[in-house]
């Protein structure tokens, strides 16, 4: 499909396609309600309530006012609906400021003011400097001669570095004056929401220049929401509008996500449900019997001899209405209210503010902070997440020398230094690839210094320190570069740039020295990409020992290299390049291809390479999260060695005796299998013993092992506890967090750059880091924290908080809604089983919706454990990943304890208010009391640290409670007129209370006292020893370290087998950074395997239960 | 991805810093208790201390309370007669003469109740059978919707309308001792806020047992409801389906050992369902009238509660258990499989 855009054609484009309005709106005023109810209804709950609502209309069958029900239903409908509305009509106000912003367009061949929704495709639209861009545009002119401007994408990918954006060569040298009469066309494909591409043509029409296709590109595009910068003015087609822009098709609201916790709710509330029906049928059927076999002996009750047709019906739906109130209406209120505060935690934590950059930690996503607490898996990006993204180059080696291995920093390097006077031209050339083969824009700054603006930290990197070597690139002017080598000014003309992609993994450029006229081409690269393609007579052996020893050390390198091109080859070459860069099908793959004819008999001048520092207490959070049973997996697009480094120096993996590394790697399908097997085997060994097996792959073995081998490799997955995935792509990190969501476990994926924005939206739960990539991730992501440190506390600390809160919170919602529900059943029970209500309308609505909510919302300033606590004993952390606070078998612990608790309050009341007391709304009234009571004290039992608030709130309720009912006792107009003055008045009202309260909590007192002391969990455990005080345990207090690089100095030796054994077995045992365990040598430490394993095991047996 | 409208948060974020309290960094002061042994014995020690005595204190109060209860359903028919057909009849002498042996010396006031079994006033249909807005205000007369099926005779709004009022209990008993008769206090037996408020006292009976079915007793129609007591008590309805409800109070002392005779007129039908009718004689003390649960209650709770301390205490000395044991805290021990 395609779209054919006629430029500056007034008749023919305004119907086809939509105008530049644009809307974010989901709802009209006309739509609003109808819509946003069938949202709101489409949720089963809701659905629910709603039928319990209706059937309460029927007074024959309503045991209570309908106004109970109604009365939450609609004020939860309510505030949803409202919160809805509030943030539409928000949309709606920016969508408006947007909409009417004026903007230059060209009409009718008239350059003039137009609101920006009246912007159609074809129109010639103008922008001057810090304008925002109101709609897809393609370039056409600029102020800047060589068609040049600057545009800063942070809205669109969150990358904050300006991005230079050309003009197509077929406008080049439209005069200004008769730009707004450009008339061509341009095809272009159907709006799509890849915001890195855009393959189109563009033809104009006589008289401007011939008729020749010329290619478009997402270079020369600018796309919506973007801001010209530094440019004077640009004009440009649009070519997308409205809701059809790149931005446009990539708004939308993501999937929500349901937390681990959630879905077991959503089970138990199913459980509940079916109960409940069991409940209703038997008592439905039990009501009718006693209706035809007592009920019609009962004159005073004038049960016509016959009834209507549905007479057999009243009863069991009486029951259902009487029973509905098992599944708590609130706790999806209250639920949402804890969750907008838990996240409300995490944005408010202090201990989570990078102090650099001054960012706090952000949650976007609110509902989600319980599944924190079960994170099983960790899958971790690289660059940038673990590392800090600061690329500093250290060392190099040129021409088989080596630079910078004594002091580690090559640009202090006297050798080097020395050659770079000497001019020695290795390292001559070495420096201008460094200086000119990328796509840096340097800016001069008022103070002459210069400012290089990259859209890659190596690229980066590299000019910076070509520059301290006295190679200083000064100047872009358009495809002129200046670059000042030692005072002498030397010009470089660009002629073409092979880019970079991940699939090349190389780039190169073509330049024309200016004054020699001579062509180069200048290659950089992964050593893979760049090695092969040597000229044959060259050794490269120097270059490949050379990478190995850098990435031994942990740095990245990249191989720089040139080429000398005749003119002629250039030429040939030059037009295929053109005509791969216009294609419309495949270009990506055709233009790789036609580089590929270039980049080949290249001389390697050397290897750089490139510091990347780890960020401040990686290794100590891993090993944190690792010892609290969370497996990692790095993903990164870094090659293996490296990748093995970074992994072994932030505790990624144990050094050798402890760990093994496996490695799976292979071209074709066969060896990828084999290779795959052997680690299966191998693994499948060593599992039970207390060993760190972790497994290596590529990019290209994992493509082959998930398309063919996806059963071996699943299972390779399960065993495997850690796994280095190096050379992957976006798509293939997505992939693998996948595989491990379609194994239930929970995943966590936190990363970066745009790279992993698949990743982290795929993943249970996505973490982004506000890096130096751009806010790209974490803007996708559900939580953004400044530092890869700060997961720890992200996860121990609100995770599991979290996860205890709501765990307490939903379990104690169904309690006490089923403490009542049993009463009610107990009462119709010694009420003919007629389906009378025991509790009048304002009490139970009261009850549910205030008396029981309030308290139980103040838990969530409980704590079990204190915060330093956790952090000492991360393994605590078991227990929320495996379930053990809300599952099937705690849930029927509270459902016990709720019938329990029912029998006691019914039966103490109904004898001690029997005879001459057994009044109607006495009773009610000592009963519901009675619940209230020991409601208080359930919470506070449960509750494990009290803060002022919570005492308030529980104490304080109880109190409430009276004061509000001597409120309502005091209006005649209320149907319980004097009731609960005449009960406080009475001794044997108090009595009882004390009765109720003993009786029911003295066992649960008892139970819970015998399990805390002889059958305690280690929470209990951790909790007594935290009262004890003092040290804990003598186990690992895990203290920071100082970085690894920085301390190692002496480079490691090379001499790393290169067997391709199975079993990669001497890893590192010589390596002096592999001693990074904390603890003393002595410290009985090998639990976390064990635990670990433990757990997953556990966690597989709750999965197969 | 996210959409345009966020663009301008990064920036904003980052300069708003989030405020120091304790409370937004959860770090408010808490008291963390825990279940040491010593916390929790003395609990029950303490609870049972205190329970035991309040529950041989209720017990007392209850064991003083002196009660006289008759039943006199069965033995006020004829038993040659069929029972429903008896009560039903209006030709049928329905007086009968009881006498009541008084056990202990009953200290006035002696209360006159009157108990019913199995008799379902707590039936939805019959709880629901009454329109409180009629009973207050007389220009609510018509409205009588909830209390099908009494509700209107000849079209004609009832007033009291409804089953409970509708089936108002109806035997009356006299009382004498030795020949004397004992006159029954019939005033203030109804609740104060009943009287004051939820009957009108411009609210007169009409149409009342006017149908076909006549119920209970009838009411004097020139008598506004609010002093209709009888009325006002049966109209409590009762929770559960055995009962007790005032009928009135004997002012004066009761010997011991001293005769009473009660004349009861039998015309309330509890037959036809098989329920129970009783006339009870009580006096009252501070914790109501005779109903030993309460105290029984207590002192099982109580002795339970020092028999869990015990056992506890037991427990602690036989196999002392040291807190926060360090060893207990092995990861590995114990799979946690269970």
């Amino acid at each position: 499909m395609k779209r054919c855009v006629y430029i500056n054609d007034d008749d023919l484009s305004h119907d086809i396609y939509c105008d530049n309005r644009i809307s974010n709106r989901k709802y009209t005023v006309w739509n609003f309600l109808p819509k946003n109810l069938w949202e709101q209804f489409s949720r089963f709950m809701n659905q629910y309530f709603l039928l319990i609502a209706c059937l309460q209309l029927w007074s024959l069958i309503t045991p209570v006012n309908p106004a109970s029900t109604w009365g939450p239903l609609i004020l939860i409908f309510a505030v949803s609906a409202t919160k809805e509305a509030w943030d539409d009509y928000n949309r709606y106000l920016s969508d408006k400021k947007a909409n009417e912003k004026e903007v230059w367009a060209v009409r009718h061949g008239v350059k003039k003011h137009i609101q920006a929704q009246d912007i159609h495709v074809g129109n010639i639209v103008w922008l001057r400097e810090n304008d925002e861009v109101p709609c897809d545009l393609v370039l056409i002119g600029t102020s800047d001669p060589q068609g040049l401007c600057y545009v800063e994408t942070a809205a669109l990918d969150g990358e904050t570095d300006l991005k230079t954006r050309v003009i197509p060569s077929a406008c080049m040298g439209i005069d200004f004056d008769l730009l707004h009469k450009v008339k061509g066309l341009i095809e272009c494909p159907e709006p799509d929401k890849d915001i890195r591409r855009f393959d189109a043509n563009l033809r104009l029409f006589p008289p401007f220049l011939d008729n020749d296709v010329c290619p478009i590109t997402i270079k020369n595009t600018l796309l919506q929401s973007c801001y010209l910068r530094n440019t004077e003015w640009a004009c440009g087609v649009a070519v997308y509008t409205g809701n059809e822009t790149k931005l446009g098709m990539t708004r939308g609201v993501p999937e929500p996500k349901l937390t681990a916790v959630d879905a077991m709710i959503d089970k138990l509330t199913g459980a509940i449900f079916v109960f409940q029906l069991v409940v209703v049928m038997v008592l439905g059927v039990a009501g009718n019997i006693w209706k035809d076999t007592e009920a019609r002996k009962l004159w005073y009750v004038e049960y016509p001899t016959k009834g209507p047709w549905y007479e057999l019906l009243v009863i069991p739906l009486r029951f259902e209405l009487l029973c509905s109130i098992m599944i708590p209406i609130s706790i999806k209120v209250s639920l949402d209210l804890v969750k907008g505060l838990y996240a409300k935690f995490i944005d408010w934590d202090n201990k989570m503010v990078d102090q650099e950059t001054s960012t706090p930690a952000h949650a976007a996503n609110t509902a989600i902070s319980e599944d924190l607490g079960q994170v099983e898996y960790i899958l971790t990006d690289k660059t940038g997440t673990l590392t800090e993204n600061q690329m500093i180059f250290k060392r190099c080696c040129i021409s088989g020398t080596f630079y910078g291995n004594e002091i580690g920093d090559a640009l202090k390097d006297e050798d080097l230094v020395n050659a770079v006077a000497t001019r020695s031209p290795d390292v001559i050339h070495f420096l201008t690839v460094m200086a000119i083969c990328n796509t840096v824009v340097p800016i001069q700054r008022q103070n002459g210094t210069i400012l290089y603006k990259a859209q890659s930290q190596d690229e980066e990197a590299l000019v910076h320190a070509a520059a301290g070597l006295h190679m200083v690139f000064v100047k872009k002017n358009g495809n002129v570069l200046d670059i000042n080598f030692n005072a002498s000014v030397i010009q470089y003309e660009v002629l073409d740039t092979l880019e970079f992609t991940s699939d090349r993994k190389r780039m190169s450029v073509v330049v024309k020295d200016c004054q020699s006229g001579k062509l180069f081409l200048l290659s950089k690269g992964a050593d893979e990409a760049i090695l092969p393609c040597a000229s044959t007579g060259q050794q490269t052996r120097t270059f490949s020992e050379a990478v190995e020893q850098y990435s031994q050390l942990g740095l990245r390198t990249l191989c720089l290299a040139w080429r000398e091109l005749e003119e002629d080859e250039y030429q040939e070459w030059s037009l295929m390049f053109k005509e791969a860069n216009s294609a419309l099908v495949d270009r990506d793959w055709r233009i790789a291809e036609v580089c590929q004819r270039l980049e080949h008999h290249l001389q390697i001048l050397g290897v750089a390479a490139i510091e990347d520092r780890l960020q401040d207490g990686v290794p100590e959070t891993i090993e944190t999260l690792r010892k609290a049973g969370i497996n990692f997996w790095m993903l990164t697009g870094d090659k293996q060695n490296t990748a093995i480094q970074i992994a072994l120096s932030c505790n990624f993996v144990s050094p050798e005796p402890k760990g093994q590394l496996l490695l799976i790697n292979g071209k074709t399908g066969d060896e990828v299998r084999q290779s795959l097997e052997r680690v299966l085997l191998t693994m499948r060994i060593t599992s039970s013993e207390p060993k760190d097996v972790a497994f290596v792959i590529d990019g290209w073995a994992l493509e082959i092992a998930l398309k063919h081998h996806h059963k071996a490799f699943m299972e390779l997955a399960l065993l495997s506890k850690t796994a280095i995935c190096c050379r992957v792509t976006p798509s293939q990190k997505a992939q693998l967090v996948e595989l491990l969501k379609s194994c239930e476990y929970r995943t966590l994926a936190i990363g970066d750059g745009g790279n992993d924005v698949r990743m982290i939206q795929q993943a249970h739960i996505g973490v982004g880091i506000s890096g130096r990539e751009g806010l790209q991730a974490a803007r996708a992501a559900d939580y953004s924290i400044g530092k890869f440190r700060f997961l720890k506390r992200l996860i121990l600390v609100h995770g599991r908080y979290s996860y205890n809160r709501t765990a307490f919170l939903s379990q104690y919602s169904f309690y006490k809604s089923l403490l009542i529900c049993f009463i009610q059943i107990f009462f119709s029970l010694i009420s003919g089983v007629s389906g009378t209500s025991l509790f009048n309308s304002v009490s139970l609505m009261a009850y549910n919706v205030f008396y029981t909510s309030v308290p139980v919302l103040v838990n969530v300033l409980d704590k079990d454990l204190s915060e330093r606590t956790v952090m000492q004993h991360p393994q605590i952390l078991f227990y929320c990943q495996a379930g053990r606070l809300l599952n099937p078998s705690t849930f029927a612990g509270w459902f016990g304890r709720s019938l329990f608790h029912a029998i006691v309050v019914f039966v103490i009341c109904i004898h001690s208010y029997a005879f001459e007391k057994s009044e109607m709304e006495e009773l009610s009234m000592v009963v519901l009391s009675g619940c209230i009571w020991l409601q208080a004290f359930v919470v506070a039992l449960e509750t494990n640290s009290f803060t002022i608030l919570q005492h308030l709130a529980i104490w304080g309720n109880l109190v409430a409670f009276y004061v509000i009912n001597w409120i309502v006792s005091a209006l005649p107009s209320s149907g319980m007129y004097t009731i609960m003055f005449r009960l406080c008045r009475q001794p044997s009202y108090w009595i009882t209370m004390f009765l109720i309260v003993v009786a029911g909590m003295g066992p649960v007192l008892a139970l819970k006292y015998f399990r805390y002391t002889y059958r305690p969990s280690k929470i209990n455990i951790l909790r007594q020893a935290e009262r004890l005080g003092g040290p804990i345990l003598s186990l690992g207090n895990i203290e920071p370290q100082s970085r690894a690089f920085e301390k190692e100095v002496s480079p490691l030796s090379i001499s790393q087998p290169k067997s391709r054994s199975p079993v990669y077995e001497p890893l590192l045992s010589d390596s002096p950074n592999a001693i990074r365990r904390s603890f003393g040598p002595g410290a009985p430490f090998d639990f976390f395997q064990s635990q670990s394993r433990l757990s997953s095991s556990y966690a597989r047996n709750c999965k197969d239960n | 991805m996210s959409s345009g409208e966020g663009s301008s948060q990064p920036s904003s974020k980052k300069s708003r810093q989030p405020k120091y309290s304790r409370f937004t960094q959860q770090e408010l002061p808490a008291c963390k208790p825990i279940l040491t042994p010593g916390l929790v014995v003395t609990t029950f020690i303490l609870v049972g201390v205190i329970f035991i005595p309040i529950g041989l204190l209720s017990l007392s109060a209850s064991e003083r309370v002196v009660e006289i209860v008759d039943r006199y359903d069965e033995d006020c028919i004829p038993s040659d007669q069929e029972k429903t057909a008896f009560i039903q009849s209006d030709k049928t002498n329905k007086t009968c003469v009881r006498s009541l042996t008084v056990p202990k010396k009953m200290q006035h006031p002696v209360y006159i109740y009157y108990q019913l079994d199995n008799f379902y006033q707590n039936h939805r249909r019959y709880v629901k059978s009454r329109s409180d807005k009629q009973l207050r205000n007389p220009e609510n007369e018509d409205l009588t919707s909830p209390c099908e099926p009494e509700a209107r005779v000849d079209n004609k709004p009832i007033v009291p309308c409804g089953l409970v009022a509708w089936s108002l209990f109806n035997d009356t008993y006299g009382f004498s001792v030795s020949g004397m008769n004992l006159s029954v206090n019939k005033k203030d037996i109804a609740w104060d806020s009943d009287k004051n408020y939820k009957f009108g006292s411009k609210v007169y009976p009409k149409n009342f047992q006017q149908g076909s079915l006549i119920g209970g007793g009838k009411l004097d129609e020139k008598i506004p409801l609010s002093e209709q007591e009888d009325l006002l008590v049966w109209m409590r309805t009762a929770a559960l389906p055995s009962f007790r409800k005032l009928y009135g109070r004997i002012e004066q002392d009761l010997e011991a050992n001293e005769t009473i005779t009660v004349v009861i007129q039998n015309n309330y039908n509890a037959y036809a369902f098989g329920g129970k009718k009783k006339l009870v004689l009580s006096t009252t003390t501070w914790i109501g009238g005779k109903n030993s649960f309460l105290g029984l209650g207590y002192i099982t709770i109580g002795g339970l509660c020092l028999f869990i301390a015990t056992t506890f205490i037991v427990m602690y000395l036989i196999k002392p258990r040291p807190y926060g044991d360090p060893s207990y805290l092995s990861w590995n021990r114990n799979p946690p499989g269970n």
